[in-house]
């Protein structure tokens, strides 16, 4: 379809020519792939030559690093200096760490070294003041809630901890980030070398770089942050260089005008007009750091992540589902006062406005705060409640998935046996079918088509790395793996995000009521499990009597139905859906593979279940704004010549919002990509199972190669999927 | 300044307290415990954390891998480690050993056993267990579609390193071994099969909290003999390798950084002491796993129960 859309786009003359080189080298695969019971075996597989020993030599490489160049030295360095961020940071949030970090002096007059942490009481206030000081009420009680939830439901002492490295995490990256991405906006060079290194930061699979942070700088949650910052440093930069290079000459020009300095003009001038784009970089890193809490437990970080993976170990959903909802909670609390706070405007006070009046938050706090504390004195809880008095619905949620699953394991596993048997396999052979220089081929005609000879070239050599490192056959399973993944991911989220993103249908319409019958189901049943949680919750305190339980649950039932109908009114189908995607992109990943296994058992489908849940997100966000960014005037004007809704869809719409929606696609590999990595804690025989064998091996090198093929196969799809949107954005004049 | 301070502290506490002999001596460094993903484990890491700090050290927990720790016990980053399986770990713990900076810190009164298991019910299915013939024989009972007519066996996790392709070839058996790729995985697929009475085999190893759960037992293989895993002429199959299960009675040892006597000489020769029997292993588990307790708790809970095993390690 790329092709003859490339095809059908050339016009006649002088680009007419790669179409031909495409359509030659497809039948040059195909003619391959037909020829190949025929073909020597240097052809069908990477001859042994052509395998080069890289892992052998990357770790030769860091060996000589390490014990001759004694770069541990530094990097050890590093870990201590960081390890002491860590112990500032926990010796607010949570005194359990060994010792302070700070001289006796310092600590007998600050009081910070007193052996208790901040009560969380007075986090649940800062939060909502801080809320309501920068949006609305509504998100300080988010943040506030928050910290409640945690506090009542025994999570306080990891959810600290996870805090701590937060702290430690996000200034590293955002420093670093926007020290790299201004350097990289002065000098031209700097940002060629950089980019690569970005790109290759952002689509290796993170359990690939954790054998090396272990190497360099030792295991234990400093590690943890260390491994953190890798990965959430470069949307960092990328948003520091777009924001500089945004900046409008006139603001330099006056700057200068006023006799500053180079400094000054960054500092007065520059950062500021960045400032939208640099506080984006910022929530970007914020949602990365949240993304690796799980991951940086693997190399030793405490706090959620790691107690998380221990009750999954122990198939305690219940408890990982109270964790989940904690960082998921987490996540959207920071992700929304970090977006508040960028695009909060100074505020103006009139010539003599009275103190109290333009400090009235920071009064009502202070209020608050010297409440709590007395209220401390009065009763431990306010300091801090124990994990054995804490309620829990983990019995609800464990006896939810066990009602879930057994109503769901009969079609289960018929459809299991289908897809394994019917398609899956099927899909897997012909995938390992082709000769390699027949897939090379293929995809280098995919790239000819896209971008001529430069983006046939650059995808084949990405391609040929999988050859050349001698893990092909695992780079074809998880190129099945992904491709089937993609494909479902695609057929759910684009008919789901061009539905959510129609426009309303008018009130009183077959449409409209369709709309509210849905609605109206779907908050029952959230409202209806939501009760049934509070009654649990009740029954564990002070047990009722049915009568009671009954009324109550009938009570709990109506109000939440009410608060949730009232709530969402206003609610669009397509911000219900985005929040759906923030919610599923946050929520930890391991957490819903031990259902998909107790469902599909250890085996592709479950795998690949796994991934689509994770991968339909991207195509359904960038479906849903390809569809908002369609300019309405051209919709308008399809309406007045007299166009059905169908029509307009397809011949207005689609093809306008197609550019952002292949964007989408491509995250979705990407996101599959990483996903299928996570996986290999279901079990497959893809590139993630070896780079566990890798970890177990402490094998850098083998490690850092299994992760630059993933890397490969997602460049390759990047590079192609940019290239087609850029032009076809160009094509129709967006 | 700091540390002077600081040591004065500790020959102040020393001083004091009569029963922690001649601490001044020793390093006031935090001990660093490493803990894995595994419950009984995780208790035996904070019973022991809790005995050093009884003995007035400081104390230090990182959650690690349980294969890459023998690197971080060699570098000193963690300073020991409680449980090294002869089975799951004794390749690299030897390894480690080989390339120096770890210690054999002596064994602990348990045997560990890892091999193919399968849940009671399943006998009902599958008479003769726990025969390996007999398994064999009804080999059908345990197919999926994917590896019909073979039967599934669903192993451990690839980097386990378990040798059960090789045997399954080597006693010529009629299974595919399909890996799971965490033991959470194994755990997930027992308990959905023990809800549907779905006749399973997998690997399983022992002290496991997973025995409380579900009772169940070890396929019986040929014994293990000295040279199975390497010389084709031990074992029924005289052509091939593996042709025997695994030892039943594996070694369960503590491992040391070999720094860790000169720094902390009171707290290494305790170590050498501690000795858990697989009885206390699997209470251990069973407080975290049954009880739902933190593991913090359930090591108070057993050092308070049991003061009659722990108290003669620190004299």
């Amino acid at each position: 379809m790329t092709l003859a859309t490339a095809a059908a786009q050339a016009p006649a003359g002088v680009r007419f020519r790669p179409a031909h080189v495409a359509w030659a080298l497809l039948a040059l695969a195909v003619l391959l792939t037909l020829l190949r019971p025929a073909l020597p075996d240097g052809i069908v597989r990477p001859p042994e030559w052509l395998v080069w020993p890289i892992s052998e030599g990357l770790n030769r490489f860091f060996d000589w690093l390490q014990n001759d160049v004694g770069f541990s030295v530094v990097t050890r360095g590093f870990a201590a200096a960081v390890g002491w961020l860590l112990d500032l940071a926990s010796a607010l949030l949570v005194p359990t760490r060994r010792g302070y970090p700070l001289p006796d002096v310092v600590c007998q007059n600050i009081g910070l070294c007193t052996g208790h942490a901040i009560p969380w009481t007075i986090f649940a206030i800062t939060g909502f003041c801080v809320g309501t000081w920068l949006r609305s009420w509504k998100l300080g009680l988010l943040c506030g809630l928050t910290f409640v939830y945690l506090a009542v439901f025994g999570q306080w002492q990891w959810a600290m901890q996870t805090l701590s490295q937060v702290a430690v995490a996000v200034p590293l990256s955002v420093a670093l980030g926007f020290v790299l991405g201004a350097l990289a906006w002065r000098k031209q060079w700097f940002e060629q070398v950089l980019t690569p290194l970005l790109n290759l930061a952002q689509s290796v699979p993170h359990l690939s770089y954790l054998i090396p942070v272990v190497v360099f700088f030792g295991v234990g949650d400093h590690a943890g942050v260390i491994a953190t910052v890798v990965f959430a440093t470069p949307p960092m930069v990328r948003m520091t260089i777009l924001g500089l290079r945004k900046v409008p000459p006139e603001v330099i020009e006056s700057g200068q005008m006023c006799g500053a300095t180079r400094w000054q003009v960054m500092r007065h001038a520059r950062v500021p007009t960045a400032r939208a784009e640099i506080l984006v970089g910022v929530n970007q890193v914020i949602m990365q750091c949240l993304a690796m809490v799980v991951i940086a437990s693997f190399i030793g970080s405490p706090g959620l992540g790691d107690k998380l993976l221990n009750y999954l170990q122990s198939l305690r959903i219940g408890s990982s589902i109270e964790i989940g909802v904690s960082i998921v909670l987490i996540a959207v609390m920071l992700d929304q006062l970090s977006r508040a706070w960028a695009e909060k405007q100074p505020v103006h006070w009139e010539r003599g406005t009275p103190w109290h009046v333009r400090h009235r938050m920071l009064l009502v706090w202070s209020g608050l705060v010297i409440a709590a504390l007395l209220a401390t004195l009065a009763h431990d809880y306010a300091h801090e409640i124990p994990r054995r008095k804490a309620i829990s619905t983990k019995d609800f949620w464990d006896a939810g998935v066990d009602h879930l699953l057994a109503w769901l394991s009969a079609p289960a596993a018929k459809v299991r046996d289908f897809l394994l048997l019917q398609v899956l396999t099927p899909i897997r052979d012909a995938f390992q079918y082709p000769p390699f220089l027949a897939v090379l081929a293929a995809v280098a005609a995919v790239g000819w088509a896209v971008g001529g000879a430069r983006s046939a070239l650059t995808v084949v050599l990405l391609i040929a790395f999988l050859a050349v490192s001698g893990w092909w056959d695992r780079s074809m399973i998880t190129a099945y793996m992904v491709t089937v993944a993609v494909v479902l991911a695609v057929a759910i989220g684009l008919p789901v995000g061009v539905w959510a993103s129609l426009p309303r249908p008018s009130r009183g319409s077959p449409g409209w009521w369709f709309n509210q019958a849905v609605r109206m189901l779907g908050i029952l049943i959230v409202s209806a499990v939501g009760a049934a949680a509070v009654v649990f919750v009740l029954e564990t305190v002070v047990p009722p009597t049915p009568a009671v339980e009954y009324s109550l649950f009938l009570a709990a039932l109506a109000a939440i139905a009410y608060g949730i109908e009232r709530y969402t009114r206003d609610v669009t189908r397509d911000r219900f859906l985005l929040f759906l995607c923030d919610t599923v992109q946050t929520f930890p990943s391991f957490i819903y593979l031990i259902p998909v296994i107790m469902l599909f058992q250890v085996n592709d489908v479950a795998a690949i279940a796994g991934v689509i849940i994770y991968g339909t997100v991207p195509m359904l966000r960038y479906t849903v704004e390809g569809m908002r960014g369609v300019p309405a005037s051209l919709v308008e004007a399809a309406e007045m010549s007299g166009a059905t809704r169908m029509q307009k869809l397809r011949t207005v719409s689609l093809p306008l919002a197609l550019p952002t929606i292949m964007i989408g696609l491509n995250q979705t590999v990407m996101f599959s990509l990483m996903m299928v990595i996570i996986a290999a804690f279901i079990g497959t025989q893809d590139l993630g199972q070896e780079i566990m064998r890798a970890k177990a091996l402490s094998d850098v090198g083998m490690s850092l190669v299994l992760g630059f093929c993933v890397a490969a196969m997602g460049l390759a799809v990047d590079h192609v999927a940019t290239r087609w949107a850029a032009k076809r954005k160009k094509a129709l004049g967006l | 300044m700091t540390l002077t301070t600081r040591s004065i502290a500790a020959a102040a506490i020393a001083a004091l307290t009569c029963s922690a002999p001649a601490l001044a001596q020793e390093s006031t460094d935090p001990i660093v415990i490493p803990t894995h993903n595994w419950s009984s484990q995780v208790v035996m890491s904070h019973v022991v954390g809790q005995i050093f700090e009884e003995m007035g050290y400081t104390v230090e927990y990182v959650s690690t891998d349980s294969q890459a720790v023998y690197e971080a016990v060699r570098l000193g980053d963690v300073t020991l480690e409680l449980e090294v399986w002869e089975g799951a770990f004794g390749v690299a713990f030897s390894e480690a050993l080989e390339k120096g900076g770890i210690v054999d810190a002596g064994d602990h009164n348990a045997v560990t056993r890892e091999e193919w298991w399968y849940p009671l019910y399943v006998e009902e299915v599958c008479p003769g267990l726990p025969d390996y013939q007999a398994l064999n024989a009804c080999a059908d009972k345990f197919a999926t579609p994917e590896t019909a007519p073979k039967g599934r066996f669903l192993g451990g996790p690839v980097d386990w390193l378990k040798h059960d392709q090789e045997r399954v070839e080597a006693l010529n058996m009629d299974f595919v071994v399909v890996n799971a790729g965490s033991a959470a995985a194994l755990w997930a697929e027992l308990a959905a099969a023990e809800k549907e009475g779905r006749p399973i085999v997998l690997f399983n190893w022992t002290p496991n909290f997973i025995e409380a759960l579900y009772p169940g037992k070890f396929v019986e293989f040929p014994p293990y003999e000295e040279g199975c895993k390497d010389d084709p002429a031990v074992g029924p199959n005289k052509e091939m390798t593996y042709d025997c299960g695994n030892p039943a009675n594996g070694y369960l040892k503590k491992a040391a950084w070999d720094g860790m006597e000169e720094k902390w000489p009171a707290a290494y020769a305790a170590l050498t002491k501690i000795s858990f029997t697989n009885a206390q292993i699997a209470e251990m588990a069973k407080l975290v796993d049954i009880d739902e307790m933190e593991p913090e708790d359930a090591a108070a809970e057993w050092l308070e129960a049991n003061e009659d095993v722990w108290k003669p390690w620190i004299e």
